[in-house]
């Protein structure tokens, strides 16, 4: 093994550490639960990234609030519906389901029901067609003709 | 002739549906706050930082609660709104001064003009929390009995105000 391969090994480690965030609180359950948890709500301000992944400066207060609220012994429950009630479903990135929200949860589903089932009516319909009945005599006497016909032409 | 209908309906309803989703805003998000008790505070005055201020001061009369902050410019916008509105005195308007340096703030009113009764401080944020505040300017309208009747998230125009608002205001005011 050359040098320059043990420096890239032991290095290595190293390099795919420093891209870890430390962790932030020094108390590492209350850490876990609250990213467990934020992850699963939505930042208010970039609408499209979760509470743990944002930088604004509003997911941060509310990631403290998270974190406040564990360490006072609150249950994830508490947590979300304190959030809940401030910014109501739109922070929940998993919508509970009520009339509002049918359409989102079994929307789908129907469709994709209904597809199935048009696709079946139709392969049905299509495999009744009378393919294979034989042809009638006036009919065979006209393939004939035409047959014929085009034999003599060409 | 009668299949392509369905295909043809179903095609229609999709363009319903992303008609309806390309006019909504997504900055606006419905507040589950409206029908509900204002969150109570009890903070500093920018004015006076001895005095307090709570919701609960405010009973029995129909006030505007308006969040800004110095560092926020779509609130400069609506600044000249809110401003000419105070000098009209149909409603009082209420600020907080949120997540700001309070000289900051006096220094906005001192130089723009100050259409507020009295603005509160609101250093940390945690108020704002309680309204569901996600971007300053933020305003609400609060009845008599201290309900929340109407949010407007973004700044105040002209428009909102003759449109939405001061329609409000008058039906709450009876």
């Amino acid at each position: 093994m050359r040098p320059w391969m043990i420096v890239l090994a032991l290095w290595l480690p190293f390099a795919a550490m420093a891209n870890e965030a430390k962790p932030l609180a020094e108390d590492p359950v209350t850490e876990q639960r609250m990213i467990a948890l934020s992850e699963n709500l939505r930042c208010l301000v970039c609408q499209n990234e979760s509470l743990a992944g944002s930088r604004a400066d509003l997911a941060q207060d509310l990631r403290q609030e998270i974190r406040e609220q564990i360490r006072a012994g609150k249950s994830d429950e508490q947590v979300i519906d304190y959030l809940t009630q401030r910014y109501g479903d739109f922070v929940l990135y998993n919508p509970p389901v009520k009339p509002l929200t049918w359409l989102l949860w079994f929307g789908p589903f129907a469709l994709l029901i209904g597809s199935v089932g048009g696709l079946y009516a139709y392969i049905k319909r299509r495999g009744n067609r009378p393919v294979d009945e034989p042809l009638s005599e006036e009919e065979k006497k006209r393939v004939a003709d035409l047959l014929g016909n085009n034999g003599n032409k060409s | 002739m009668k299949r392509f209908l369905i295909p043809l309906g179903i095609f229609i309803v999709l363009v319903g549906f992303l008609a309806v989703g390309l006019k909504l805003d997504p900055r606006e998000v419905p507040s589950p706050l409206i029908g509900k008790p204002a969150p109570d505070f009890k903070l500093a005055l920018l004015s006076d930082s001895a005095k307090q201020l709570s919701p609960a001061d405010l009973r029995g009369k129909v006030w505007l609660f308006n969040v800004w902050a110095s560092w926020c410019a779509s609130c400069r916008q609506e600044h000249e709104v809110l401003l000419d509105l105070s000098k009209q005195g149909g409603v009082p308007i209420y600020g907080m001064d949120y997540k700001d340096q309070p000289g900051d703030a006096q220094a906005v009113l001192n130089r723009y003009g100050n259409p507020y009764v009295e603005t509160v401080v609101d250093l940390d944020g945690r108020a704002g929390i309680n309204y569901g505040v996600y971007g300053v300017p933020e305003t609400y309208l609060i009845d008599k009995n201290g309900i929340i009747r109407y949010k407007h998230t973004g700044p105040v125009t002209v428009e909102v105000l003759s449109k939405k608002i001061l329609p409000l205001v008058k039906e709450l005011q009876q």
